[in-house]
């Protein structure tokens, strides 16, 4: 029997689940996907929000404002990259800046500190690249940018360590629910547990309607967007947003924390929760909706493009609440952006919320708050690599010559508690494959690692999910013919 | 800190040519870095014939080419680095590598060749919509799979792409079992060697759909199929022509980009329009001393036009060596004229002439009887008539030394000039 | 009389043949050197490849041995000829040139080995 299980891994789910493991509790935490951070964490603007752009009044106001400030810290613990660049809204004409002084206001009643007005030539100071049709904006001086995958990560290896179970290919199909507890069916077991968060995502009402009646619907709202080279990658300095006027809702250019830029996401409202694909049209109106923003950006460099998907829902707001009909069970919904930037403040409040529930915690002693990540060969000075190496010689090996990534890299982050299996896994984890030759190169020595680590053979190796094969079988003794 | 006369960086092709010639030249002291566990680059992989028609007047497989040179070398007692990475070069020409054995470490070197190759333009630099499954690889990248590492990629193919490691690939695949459906190319004429559409696609009966592109991907977890539709003058595809291939796997043969990280990080110059370093006759780049040679100049589609590219850049590097380049100020500019998409060289350096100029170009579309002409001011220097040229291939024009000697030329342009 | 169009494949400048046959001769136009005229009636008489493909070596640090044959062979024996390479495995070493299977299907065409594999 668990205390509490949590049902998804994403930053959201792996965060809670951190936060809980400071207290004596027997915790797990459950995925129905072959990895953590493999939704709506694994495709976003990687943007830790200001938090003026909110309704103020709102869960979602609140708990960016919040959640921000909380950043350093976190990833100070975790080891994750996060920097504070700041964010820019800029204005193409007065009508504009109208609508930008009243985010201004709608910041300062959030409590967002640090903001200026600026005009057009502080931002061309801050941004030389950026075009000459704005004619101002605000500046938030806290927005940051952040690795998303390496935060979920990071949490799910530290709450893996300080006592949580990591349970992933677990998809619940239904959740039975008694007088004292909760009993979850998955696919292969059964989970007991006393107390249930569902930070399900863009299933999150799917999983409430088994043990509630509908109180919000999931509606998948897709974002698409373009990474661009390395070579690209010192364009813009800070996160440019446009400011919402006729033309939509605008879209995003901002350098990201590996060095390339990212540039979206649009928004569209789909029916399908699955329907993570690119279309032409949306990454056209993309890539001309940025082009307002710079005309410099270079689409020559273009290294991928891809489309997330955000759980937006009816309600308008997150929804992080016991159940009504149900005593114990949390959800946690409709975190739709600013959700990264509001996670550590919404983890915080899923423990009051939980410790209220149980009438009262009792403190980890053993809790240990800090995670370290896999080096960074190619950060280090000429004397740290040849110590490393000294010590390690996988450390001497590139495997991914694009992003200068060891095998000593690879084979760490596979060994670790929440570790890889899947070359996805050590993409997100150390990035061979991110890179501008997209893993042309390097994903069949990724395959041959993580064989040899994980005692298969090669072609068991998948990319992502269950059924992401990668080969068919061996070249001759006739295997794998059609 | 280790010092040699020559760094070579690549020990594919270019970089075996080049060292074997710099040897020749008389000089000793040369090392040839190489990433993976043996020489000869990707020519390990090409287990087709095809090679070494001009250089050997035999036709060769790849890795019976690549032998030839590697044996050459042995002989010769080059030294090698093998599973060695080199991390950056400096303006100062030390070589920064890396190793499991000898670990970290700098290579001072006179001279360096460059040789770094190629790699293949990806999905996402072409920006195919759809899904992001597994199944999709990049041609060169599967060859390496089914050829060394002995495992297949998939049962039902869709190529896109006519480039010759594509075509070469959909023959590979159908021998190995598979049934490749189709081979889509965006252009109306194939980028591969003509001889490479009749014996890899006609003679198993693959379909090559010229005009045409990919222009979804469909599937969850593993590629389930692609959309395949027309595509218009602009290259635009026509929405009513999309026709959907069921498939488990997508090769992309869509391209080579010459791999300069390492030349842009020392600042080296680059033409945007080959992606690789601008060089003179004699393969030397905007930094003195530091030479280049093979894919990373310019991609070529014959491995003898590398060697012998390569051979130049390892017989002047030995020169820069010995003190025997000039790299005087007297250099004359070539220029792509009408029809002509690059030259490489991309200048002339007239003290360092050699007995002759060998200029390699590409047109920028299909002409038919056509002259190309190499024009100093108004004069014809040399003119070659060619019944038909395409991008996919490569021409080369030799200019004697005699164009040049004493005389004062300040450019010379090449140009297509219709009309036989 | 009849006519044909083919592509030279026997090396990389791919000229365009023009095959004009009657009862009793070929003729060949078009071709710019002796290795494209023996192609070309080849081609019309018994069509012919060289089939270059992998087989399974142990013991070696690679795992398929890159195998060629030394002749051309009919193109209607290549798929039969696959399935006699995929059938069987050989050992490192092997040098270059090396016979894989010798007289391969009752031809007068061996299979050799076209790279040299060390033992590890």
């Amino acid at each position: 029997m668990y205390d509490v299980v949590i049902i998804g891994a994403g930053v959201i789910g792996t965060f809670i689940a951190r936060e809980l493991s400071r207290y004596n509790l027997e915790i797990a935490i459950i995925d129905k996907e072959n990895d953590v951070a493999n939704g709506t964490t694994k495709a976003n603007t990687a943007i830790i929000h200001a938090g003026y752009d909110a309704k103020s009044g709102t869960k979602m106001a609140r708990f960016n404002v919040l959640g921000n400030e909380m950043f350093d810290e976190i990833c100070n613990e975790l080891d994750v990259e996060f920097k504070r660049t700041g964010s820019l809204v800029v204005a193409f004409n007065e009508d504009d800046m109208e609508k930008v002084k009243t985010l201004y206001q709608r910041g300062i009643r959030n409590g967002v500190k640090d903001m200026t007005i600026v005009g057009k030539n502080e931002i061309k100071d801050m941004e030389p690249n950026i075009s000459d049709d704005i004619v101002g904006g605000i500046y938030a001086l806290s927005c940051g940018i952040i690795d998303p995958w390496n935060l979920a990560i990071g949490l799910a290896e530290n709450a893996v360590d300080n006592g949580v179970k990591l349970l992933l290919n677990t998809e619940v199909i239904d959740i039975n629910k008694t007088e004292d507890y909760y009993t979850i069916l998955a696919d292969k077991q059964k989970l007991k547990a006393k107390y249930v968060i569902n930070c399900a995502g863009l299933y999150a009402d799917r999983i409430n309607n088994m043990v509630a009646s509908p109180s919000f619907i999931i509606k998948p709202r897709r974002g698409q967007y373009f990474v661009l080279d390395k070579d690209a990658g010192n364009l813009f300095n800070t996160v440019i947003f446009q400011c919402p006027s006729k033309f939509g809702k605008g879209v995003v250019v901002a350098p990201t924390v590996h060095g390339n830029v990212i540039i979206g996401p649009n928004a569209e409202d789909i029916g399908d929760r699955d329907g993570k694909h690119t279309t032409a049209e949306a990454l056209d109106y993309v890539r001309k909706a940025s082009l307002r923003t710079s005309s410099k950006i270079p689409f020559k460099k273009v290294i991928t493009t891809f489309a997330g998907l955000r759980a937006d829902t009816n309600i308008g707001d997150f929804i992080i609440e016991e159940s009504k009909e149900a005593k114990g069970f949390i959800d946690v919904a409709g975190i739709k952006s600013p959700g990264l930037s509001s996670a550590p403040a919404i983890a915080k409040y899923v423990v009051k919320l939980v410790d209220k529930i149980a009438g009262g915690l009792e403190k980890n002693e053993k809790f240990n708050p800090i995670r370290k990540r896999v080096l960074r060969f190619s950060k280090l000075n000429s004397e740290e690599k040849k110590q490393i190496i000294r010590f390690d010689s996988k450390y001497g090996r590139i495997v991914c010559r694009c992003e200068q990534i060891t095998e000593g890299e690879i084979v760490d982050c596979i060994r670790r508690k929440a570790g890889a299996t899947t070359v996805d896994g050590v993409k997100k984890r150390v990035r061979p494959g991110s890179g501008r030759c997209q893993g042309g190169f390097c994903q069949v020595r990724v395959m041959e690692i993580l064989a040899r680590e994980l005692g298969k053979d090669m072609s068991e190796i998948l990319k992502d999910n269950i059924k992401s094969y990668i080969l068919t079988g061996r070249t001759n003794k006739g295997e794998g013919r059609c | 800190m280790l010092e040699y006369d020559i760094v070579v960086i690549g020990g594919g092709q270019a970089g075996l040519a080049a060292a074997i010639e710099a040897k020749k030249n008389g000089i000793d002291s040369i090392i040839i870095i190489e990433r993976d566990k043996e020489l000869g680059g990707i020519l390990q992989q090409c287990i087709h014939n095809g090679f070494g028609v001009h250089e050997f007047g035999e036709e060769l497989t790849g890795t019976e080419y690549a032998e030839r040179f590697i044996d050459q070398v042995n002989t010769y007692d080059i030294e090698c680095k093998l599973v060695t990475m080199v991390l950056r070069i400096t303006n100062k020409k030390i070589v920064e590598v890396v190793n499991s054995e000898d670990g970290y470490m700098c290579i001072k070197a006179k001279s360096i060749i460059l040789a770094m190759g190629c790699r293949e333009r990806t999905r996402g630099a072409i920006i195919i919509p759809g899904t992001r499954p597994s199944g999709i690889f990049t041609a060169g990248a599967a060859q390496r799979i089914i050829n060394m590492e002995g495992y297949l990629i998939g049962k039902k193919v869709f190529i896109l792409g006519s480039g010759d490691i594509g075509l070469i690939m959909a023959r590979r695949l159908t021998l190995e079992g598979a049934k490749v459906l189709g081979v889509a190319e965006i252009l109306e004429y194939s980028s591969g060697l003509s001889r490479n559409i009749v014996q890899c696609l006609d003679d198993f009966n693959i379909p090559l759909l010229l005009g045409h592109t990919v222009t979804s991907i469909l599937g969850k977890d593993r590629i389930e199929g692609v959309v395949v539709a027309k595509v218009d003058k602009n290259r635009k595809p026509i929405k009513e022509s999309e026709k959907i291939y069921e498939c488990d796997t997508l090769l992309l043969s869509v391209g080579l980009i010459p791999e300069n990280e390492l030349s842009k990080d020392v600042k080296i110059r680059i033409d945007s329009n080959t992606g690789g370093p601008i060089v003179n006759q004699i393969m030397e780049t905007s930094i003195n001393g530091i030479f280049a040679c093979g894919n990373v100049v310019h991609v070529h589609d014959l491995a003898d036009y590398v060697s012998e590219e390569s051979k130049r850049a390892g017989r002047n590097a030995a020169k820069y060596v010995k003190g025997e380049i000039k790299n005087s100020k007297n250099v004359i500019g070539i220029i792509s004229g009408k029809g002509i998409r690059y030259v490489v060289p991309h200048y002339i350096g007239v003290d360092d002439i050699e007995e002759y100029i060998d200029l390699f170009m590409r047109v920028d579309r299909v002409y038919e009887n056509i002259r190309l002409s190499v024009i100093s001011e108004a004069e014809i220097l040399k003119e070659v008539f060619r019944k038909r040229v395409c991008p996919g291939e490569m021409q080369k024009i030799k200019l004697p030394l005699f164009h040049f000697k004493d005389r004062k030329i300040s450019s010379i342009k090449i140009e297509v000039r219709e009309g036989g | 009389m009849k006519e044909e169009n083919i592509i030279c494949i026997a090396c990389p400048l791919g000229c365009n043949l023009q095959i004009i046959r009657n009862r009793s001769s070929i003729i060949i136009k078009g071709n710019r050197c002796k290795k494209g005229e023996d192609y070309a009636i080849r081609e019309v008489t018994n069509p012919t490849r060289i089939l270059t493909t992998t087989v399974k070596i142990n013991n070696s640090f690679l795992n398929r041995l890159p195998v060629r044959t030394n002749k051309p062979i009919p193109k209607d024996k290549i798929f039969k000829c696959m399935e006699l390479i995929n059938s069987i495995e050989i050992d490192a070493p092997v040098k270059i040139g090396d016979v894989i299977l010798k007289k391969t299907l009752g031809l007068n065409v061996d299979v050799v080995a076209s790279r040299s594999m060390k033992k590890v």
